[in-house]
């Protein structure tokens, strides 16, 4: 009956893929339904907002984030925002504003490795199991669903703990909490696209199977990942976060994480609850902006919703 | 020699349980024993309601399902016995046409790279250009379609491309997997008189499966009825209409609305009761025993009908123990199965009792 | 011409008095941002007398789903804009308050449509379902809702009907419960029924057995039907009236035996020269309509069909052609260069 409603006699279309060949099809229709959706354009802001800052931070940061100066500070009270200091001082007498700007380039470093990481040993992981099936598909979904079933940040927290508090100890936690969801996401929508018609139609063209696993389904199992690859950005942000709250993020205690700038403040949380108040909007406001842009990008793929 | 021999044919999917250690626990038999034969140059229509195996069917005789027994012969080639690179080398001379003729289309590739990509598989050089002007023609499109997308095009448009893939390797036999019951109904006829054009310009063999008996008679010279995974009938295409011999087949022929009040009005239908069983259960003896109208108390649940030749109707396969009786109308439906023409009784003369009705159940004054 | 002598062509409400329902000049604009407006339905007169059955026919894009659904205020607001009137036993249903509105279409007007599994609820019984809506508009007590609801089932021929009702919607097949859904709807004896292909998902021998079901249960309660369809052939044997749209207008309409018997419209002869037939010898050829459903026109234009149309003269570009009577006082025409005699597919 949602059929029934619809008049547009412009008949749907299936999932599509990735550009080379055919920039044609989905990813030209998905830019112009992003362009009209709300959510992209506000997601599509706080992201841009969020990249910009991280990559000009040195230039547009008004102090050196680390320079500590206690000629203001006396214990349990704090400068707040001040024409000098727009967000006024921390508990070591540093400029907030400045920390926040650079937590930027943190997150953003550890959101993009730990990302790239994870997504290439999980794409990896899922193009072969997605590719061979059988046993292989079996052993890998084993594996991968034992991952799947610790818990994300005590995985996280494990492995930190493992490899010792340094930044990269924190990528490489966030890149194996990312592993499983990869591997999983690649080789269902590769198996899905497996039994369509155009792949059964190569085959009955004589074409051999690993082309069409190559040329036909991998390139059209690809934008459910887009998405994920999105989403699973603002779950590093949050991740990250988190390790650093808990201690396991990097260990010099001068460098501005916003987890850690969230934790450094509990004892102070009742003469300065504002120094509480800028990380945590920071990390609400990016992670904000990957879930807004992610959740349009689904949309926007959605064969279902393609009229 | 024929084109096509199909022996034996069978293909059954196991059911598999448990999740670390899978065991199969039984199979569903989609295609459980059949036999054809399709003559070069000729079409075979193959009908059948949804799930009565005729797509995969389809599918097995071009080996693209794993067959589980039974031969299925090529030009005098056994496929079966076809491994990897020979396979692959002989699928340029059988090809597919499918229902959905989207979903039969990568998105990814424009129409040119769509009608190339069989000839570069089969190690033909380029350029293409003036092969694929020539495809795209044979099939009534522009040449300016060679650079768009599928999703660019109408349902028919699409199916046209799918018919020019299928015939851009020069094939001997295509296999149309309902090639039109995705269709508007007025772009139906369209692909229907392309096939039939193509047939005769280039001489191919068609094996149709469709569940719509009125198309596959108008394009098939013989029709093969199937029925949970067998064939109950076979027969060429206006013996099958004139003179339906298994009471499967009446049920289906009958069932068929006709665009004519004045035909509909006069009709006498024979309504099958309840639903398809599972092919993976099937019932014992005749398989369509459950349903039908015809049964009776011998032989029907216990005996399994083979097919075979009636004396009166050379060339005209049933597999029914009871077929010669119910043609002749000396057994009757079963109560309650007949539904009565609107008209029995407002008609010229008096409806007589058990006149036999044709083919599509027609009373006739 | 064949006159209709029937009774079953007879249409008794149009003759006396006011029809069931009667919607005059319905049009419906479906407008969502950024993008072009589409004028799905655009001025239909519809009459639908008391007990009678009525077809529409039409293919993808023409309407004939988008007219029932604004008729009964099923389209939502956000996006649609819906101008005309519609009057159900002289009601106005499109300015009336929802609840009145919903509480006419629970219980004076039901529809079944194409799909039945969307329209039950998966995780509740089908005798859950039935009761609720027994209880809710019948007044019904729970045991008695029950008693109805298996003698229900079994009025569309479902047997064993008691244990039916413990069943889920997942453990029937498609015909199955495409009965549970006219159950349903003929639960509260509705004077209207909307069926909105019905039989469109179901096997050809479950199709009939389920047209059959309609056709005695609409003859015996004398409910009034309205069938949407794309099929010509199962409006044939079951419609009093039958209108073909095209394009959101209708296009043709008339009794169903002048119209099978001479069909004026050249898409309506269109649609039956493209279909084979199989009471007719095998060989005719197919005359099948060029272009598809969605090379039209806009009605201001001309005629919407005529980018199609074989018979196609310059005078059809010059807006919209009148519906207007040909021959037969019921048989309705819209277009100025109807098929002639011989050239007809009957």
């Amino acid at each position: 009956m949602s059929a029934a409603a619809v008049p547009s006699p412009i008949p749907s279309t299936p999932a599509a893929g990735s550009g080379e060949e055919a920039a044609g099809g989905l990813y030209r229709d998905a830019f112009r339904r992003l362009r009209r959706s709300p959510t992209a354009i506000v997601g599509a802001v706080l992201v841009s907002a969020f990249v910009l800052i991280a990559v000009l931070a040195p230039w547009i940061a008004p102090y050196d984030p680390t320079a500590v100066d206690l000629t203001d500070i006396r214990p349990g009270v704090f400068p707040g925002p001040s024409a000098e200091h727009l967000l006024g001082l921390d508990q070591l007498g540093r400029d907030e504003l400045s920390r926040i700007i650079y937590g930027a380039r943190y997150s953003l470093l550890i959101g993009v490795v730990s990302l790239s990481l994870g997504a290439i040993v999980g794409l990896s992981l899922g193009l072969v199991a997605g590719a061979f099936g059988g046993w292989v598909d079996g052993l890998i979904m084993r594996l991968v669903d034992i991952m799947l079933a610790i818990p994300s940040l005590l995985l996280a927290i494990g492995v930190a703990a493992l490899l010792g508090p340094r930044l990269i100890s924190v990528m490489i936690a966030i890149a194996v909490v990312n592993v499983p969801i990869f591997a999983r996401l690649l080789r269902g929508s590769m198996l899905a696209q497996r039994r369509s018609d155009y792949a059964l139609a190569a085959r009955s063209l004589g074409v051999s199977r690993s082309r069409v696993v190559l040329q036909h389904v991998f390139p059209n199992s690809l934008a459910p990942v887009i998405v994920q690859g999105t989403l699973a950005l603002a779950t590093a942000i949050i991740e990250a976060a988190g390790l650093a709250f808990l201690g396991l993020g990097s260990p010099d205690p001068a460098v501005p994480e916003w987890g850690r700038m969230l934790a450094e403040t509990q004892s102070f949380l009742a003469s300065a609850p504002l120094l509480a108040l800028w990380p945590g909007l920071a990390i609400v406001l990016s992670v904000m902006g990957f879930y807004l842009l992610g959740e349009a990008l689904r949309e926007a793929l959605d064969p279902k919703l393609r009229r | 020699m024929s084109l096509l021999e199909v022996r034996g044919l069978k293909v059954h999917f196991p059911i598999k349980k448990g999740i670390v250690l899978e065991r199969t626990v039984g199979a569903v038999r989609a295609v459980d024993g059949v036999d054809l034969t399709v003559e070069k140059g000729t079409t075979l229509g193959i009908v059948g309601e949804s799930g009565c195996g005729k797509s995969t069917l389809g599918r097995a005789v071009l080996q693209l399902e794993p067959v589980t027994a039974g031969t299925v012969v090529f030009d005098g080639e056994d496929l079966g016995a076809l491994k990897g690179a020979a396979l692959r080398r002989m699928r340029r001379r059988m090809q597919m046409v499918f229902q959905d003729p989207l979903a039969s289309l990568d998105p990814r590739q424009s129409v040119s790279s769509v009608l190339t990509e069989p000839l570069r598989t089969h190690g033909e050089k380029g350029p293409f250009d003036k092969r694929v002007r020539e495809l795209l023609d044979l099939v009534g499109l522009p040449a300016t379609a060679a650079n768009r997308y599928p999703h660019e095009f109408s349902g028919g448009q699409r199916q046209r491309i799918g018919i020019a893939r299928a015939i851009s390797l020069n094939p001997e036999l295509i296999i149309a997997d309902e090639p039109v019951s995705a269709l508007d109904v007025s772009i139906q006829a369209q692909v229907v008189n392309l096939l039939e054009e193509l047939q005769q310009r280039l001489g191919l063999t068609y094996l149709v499966i469709a569940h719509d008996l009125a198309v596959v008679r108008h394009i098939s010279d013989d029709i093969a009825v199937m029925y949970l995974g067998a064939v109950v009938e076979v027969a060429p295409s206006d013996d099958l209409y004139e003179a339906p011999l298994h009471p499967y087949t009446i049920a289906l022929l009958s069932a068929i609305p006709i665009p004519d009040p004045e035909v509909e009005d006069r009709r006498e239908r024979v309504l099958l009761r309840g639903d398809l069983p599972s092919a993976a259960d099937p019932p014992s003896g005749c398989r369509f025993h459950t349903r039908c109208p015809f049964r009776q108390p011998t032989r029907c649940s216990d005996e399994v009908p083979e097919l075979r030749v009636l004396e009166a109707f050379p060339g005209h396969q049933v597999a029914c123990h009871w077929a010669e009786q119910v043609h002749s109308g000396e057994l009757q439906p079963a109560q309650g199965s007949v539904a009565e023409p609107v008209e029995a009784s407002a008609g010229p003369t008096p409806s007589g009792p058990a006149a036999p009705p044709d083919g599509l159940g027609l009373v006739l004054p | 011409m064949t006159t209709a002598t029937t009774p079953r062509d007879a249409v008794p409400g149009q003759l006396a008095g006011e029809p069931l329902l009667k919607v005059r000049d319905l049009t419906v604009t479906f407008a969502s941002r950024g993008r072009r407006a589409v004028r799905a339905v655009d001025g239909i007169d519809l009459d639908v007398a008391a007990g009678s059955t009525v077809g529409i026919v039409g293919e993808s894009g023409s309407g004939k789903s988008v007219t029932s659904l604004a008729a009964l205020g099923l389209l939502g607001k956000r996006g649609v804009q819906i101008s005309g009137s519609v009057h159900f036993d002289g009601a106005d249903l499109l300015n009336m308050p929802d609840d009145e509105l919903r509480a006419v279409r629970g219980k004076e007007i039901a529809m079944i449509f194409q799909d039945p599994m969307s329209s039950l609820n998966p995780v509740l019984t089908i005798g859950r379902q039935i009761t609720e809506i027994l209880v809710r508009h019948r007044g019904l007590s729970k045991q008695e809702a029950r008693d109805e609801a298996a003698s229900l089932l079994q009025s569309v021929g479902i047997g064993d009907s008691v244990r039916r009702l413990r069943s889920f919607p997942h453990q029937l097949s498609g015909g199955m419960r495409q009965r549970v859904m006219i159950a349903m709807a003929l639960a509260c004896a509705p004077r209207l029924l909307i069926a909105d292909e019905p039989t469109t998902a179901l096997d050809v021998t479950i199709s009939a057995q389920i047209l059959e079901l309609l056709r005695t249960l609409v003859a015996e309660t004398q409910t009034a039907l309205v069938l949407i369809t794309h099929d010509l052939g199962v409006v044939a044997g079951l419609c009093d009236t039958v209108h073909v749209m095209y394009s959101g207008r209708i296009v043709e309409s008339a009794p169903r035996r002048p119209l099978f018997a001479a069909p004026e419209h050249p898409y309506t002869n269109g649609l039956l020269a493209s279909v084979p037939r199989l009471d007719q010898p095998r060989g005719i050829p197919l005359l099948p309509i060029p272009g598809s459903p969605s090379d039209t026109l806009p009605w201001a234009q001309g005629c919407a069909f005529s980018p199609r149309c074989t018979r196609r003269e310059d005078d059809c570009l010059g807006g919209p052609p009148p519906l207007a009577p040909v021959g037969h006082p019921a048989h309705l025409l819209r277009c100025m260069h109807p098929v002639p005699t011989g050239e007809r597919r009957v």
